[in-house]
């Protein structure tokens, strides 16, 4: 028997990988030179979350899915151009601050907040999704913090996949150290998932889809909820480039066989 | 005045042969280290909280560090799960009433520390690669995925520090007999149980954290090659052939790992957690080789932490040719690892 899931995905926008990153404004308001005008993405392990989400949506009739992205309107507007046209899904905007260097705790407060007061969200039957770990601050906590803040207490991450069972309880895998996964079956929602990769590829794009969902988006756009973010007493002292440029020297004139010599006495040497 | 409490645990009994459960994992160890270092600094009192199935005994290896030992004990901390981890280092907390508390990254703890910190009123920082400071605490960690670096420090107390392993040299004292307070936990009815590790389930284990070195394969060992097919199995092969000669790590670029999705020839024993970059892990290895990979800043990001850096393309103009390796091979990498194989597993 299908289980009717509510699944909320929290998920980021963030500079395509492919730029080239710069701070800017010193250590007292740290951000990235340009920000606003570099090309944002959907959080790339979030993205995997809400494709994940929205398989679960697909085969389990009765559930919905949302997309609760915090960001500037404008940024979150150019993305979710691309992103509705994936999957369906709810946007539930919140206006605020881009990057990786607001506190992670004031944004999980503002998240939690927005997701407690989703309407018609029952939270016996939700399951909350997002990246293990966004691409700005990395730090793996904000769904953690959302998710105690909701009460929940069962919790997964670096999730590679769940397979729902139909008494209503899922197993999951999480990675863990070695390259392997932990094995969890858990009784059923509540509960929250921090994506890795998972097992999806990208949904290609559907024009459909995407056009049935930017007739919401654009409302929800206009009516999103500004956020201010508190520092919450986290001083920035320094933030830098690394400085590792190397002396790289090209090799171009030896055979495989002397490459290999050099390679095997590189290797065995201690 | 600043108190540290660092907060470590036993492996799960399966994860590694020799420590069976009972021993306290290496992150612990050097989660320790800086936890000494820091309270040396500082002039901090120094707790140390061990989650393990038996306490008492895993004490024996941190009992010369000199430190306050608090315990929670019990069958239910064999199991790394959220709300009995999140229960036992909370009791611990309470307990020692700490204004810092270090624990290493681990999957475990990575899993509930903010959860923790949220129910102490605290704040928490993960990834922490050093601590700084005389009269403050200064903590560096990246951002954007290993490409900005930052120094910060917090006001708010207790301030969670997740050290990222290999950071830190493993505390290494004698073993001897513990006194160890033992905590009560208040344990909620678990909802989950877990069932043990699984690992990939394409035949060879390629990620091996303790290699000397991380070998990357790159989206072009599935490429066309000269004779205009491309050579997977022999590719496979290839690589499968140095991991056995060189006791390597595999890692590999997001491009290859995603081809499984896209009904590609693909190299079998991939999976997305051999991915480093940008969305993959950054591991730490002291030697890195890379093949087939192109300088891409994504790459760049996977390979942050390892020290001694080859690569093979045959590309002159590859990123990589441009300050981040430190040596390039211009080269088929099928002839030479092909020729590398012959030497590192040579024949009878």
């Amino acid at each position: 028997m299908a289980t009717a899931l509510h699944i909320v995905v929290c998920a980021g926008i963030v500079p395509d990988p492919l730029q080239t990153l710069e701070p800017a404004g010193g250590p007292g308001a740290p951000a990235l030179k340009n920000e606003m005008a570099l090309p944002a993405v959907l959080d790339p392990w979030a993205a995997s979350a809400l494709y994940e989400a929205a398989a679960l949506v697909a085969k389990n009739p009765g559930s919905k899915l949302w997309l609760v992205s915090l960001g500037p309107k404008a940024k979150l507007q150019q993305v979710m151009m691309t992103v509705a046209q994936k999957v369906a899904f709810e946007l539930v905007p919140i206006d605020g601050l881009i990057g990786g260097f607001p506190d992670a705790h004031s944004t999980a407060a503002v998240l939690a907040e927005t997701i407690a007061a989703l309407p018609g969200l029952d939270r016996e039957r939700l399951l909350l999704f997002g990246g293990w770990e966004s691409a700005t601050r990395g730090a793996g906590i904000t769904l953690q913090l959302v998710g105690e803040r909701l009460g929940i207490t069962d919790q997964f991450q670096g999730v590679d996949q769940i397979e729902l069972r139909d008494d209503g309880s899922f197993e999951v895998l999480e990675r863990v150290e070695g390259g392997k996964h932990q094995v969890s079956v858990c009784a059923g929602t509540p509960a929250v998932l921090g994506w890795a990769t998972g097992n999806l590829a990208e949904p290609r794009n559907n024009p459909q889809i995407g056009m049935a969902n930017m007739r919401a988006i654009m409302p929800a756009l206009q009516k999103a909820t500004p956020a201010s973010l508190e520092a919450n007493g986290l001083h920035y002292i320094s933030v830098a480039l690394p400085k590792q440029q190397r002396t790289t020297r090209v090799v171009k004139d030896l055979t495989p066989h002397e490459i290999a010599a050099e390679l095997a006495a590189w290797i065995g040497a201690e | 005045m600043e108190s540290i409490l660092v907060l470590t645990h036993t492996a799960l009994s399966s994860e590694t042969e020799a420590d069976s459960g009972a021993v306290l994992t290496r992150a612990s160890l050097e989660a320790l280290s800086a936890g000494i270092e820091l309270a040396a600094r500082l002039g901090a009192p120094l707790a140390i909280g061990i989650v393990a199935v038996d306490a008492q005994s895993a004490a024996a290896a941190v009992s010369s560090a000199g430190a306050r030992l608090l315990g929670v004990s019990g069958e239910s901390f064999g199991q790394p799960r959220y709300s009995t981890d999140a229960a036992a280092c909370e009791a611990l907390c309470r307990a020692a009433q700490a204004t810092i508390v270090l624990a290493p990254g681990s999957s475990r703890f990575a899993r509930v520390a903010a959860g923790i910190a949220h129910r102490l009123g605290g704040v928490i920082d993960t990834h922490v690669t050093a601590l700084a400071g005389t009269t403050t605490i200064e903590a560096s960690r990246w951002f954007y995925r290993q490409r900005v670096e930052a120094v910060l420090s917090r006001d708010a107390r207790p301030w969670f520090l997740l050290l990222d392993s290999g950071t830190h040299a493993a505390f290494a004292g004698d073993p001897a007999p513990a006194q160890v307070e033992l905590v009560a936990v208040q344990l909620p009815q678990p909802r989950t149980e877990v069932s043990g590790l699984r690992a990939p389930s394409h035949g060879a284990q390629t990620i091996r954290p303790d290699a000397k070195l991380l070998f990357v394969a790159g989206a072009g060992w599935t490429k066309k090659q000269p004779d205009g097919q491309t050579h997977v199995t022999e590719a496979a092969d290839l690589i499968l052939g140095f991991l056995r000669g060189s006791g390597a790590s595999l890692g590999s670029s997001k491009s290859l790992v995603d081809q499984t999705g896209e009904n590609q020839q693909v190299l079998p024993f991939l999976t997305h957690l051999n991915q480093i970059g940008q969305t993959g892990a950054t591991p730490r290895h002291r030697k890195g080789l890379s093949t087939c990979c192109y300088g891409e800043e994504p790459h760049v990001v996977g390979w942050r932490f390892i020290s001694e850096r080859r690569a093979i393309n045959l590309d002159p103009n590859c990123g990589w040719a441009r300050g981040k390796a430190d040596v390039v091979y211009i080269a088929n990498a099928f002839q030479v690892m092909a020729e590398l194989n012959r030497l590192l597993n040579p024949g009878p």
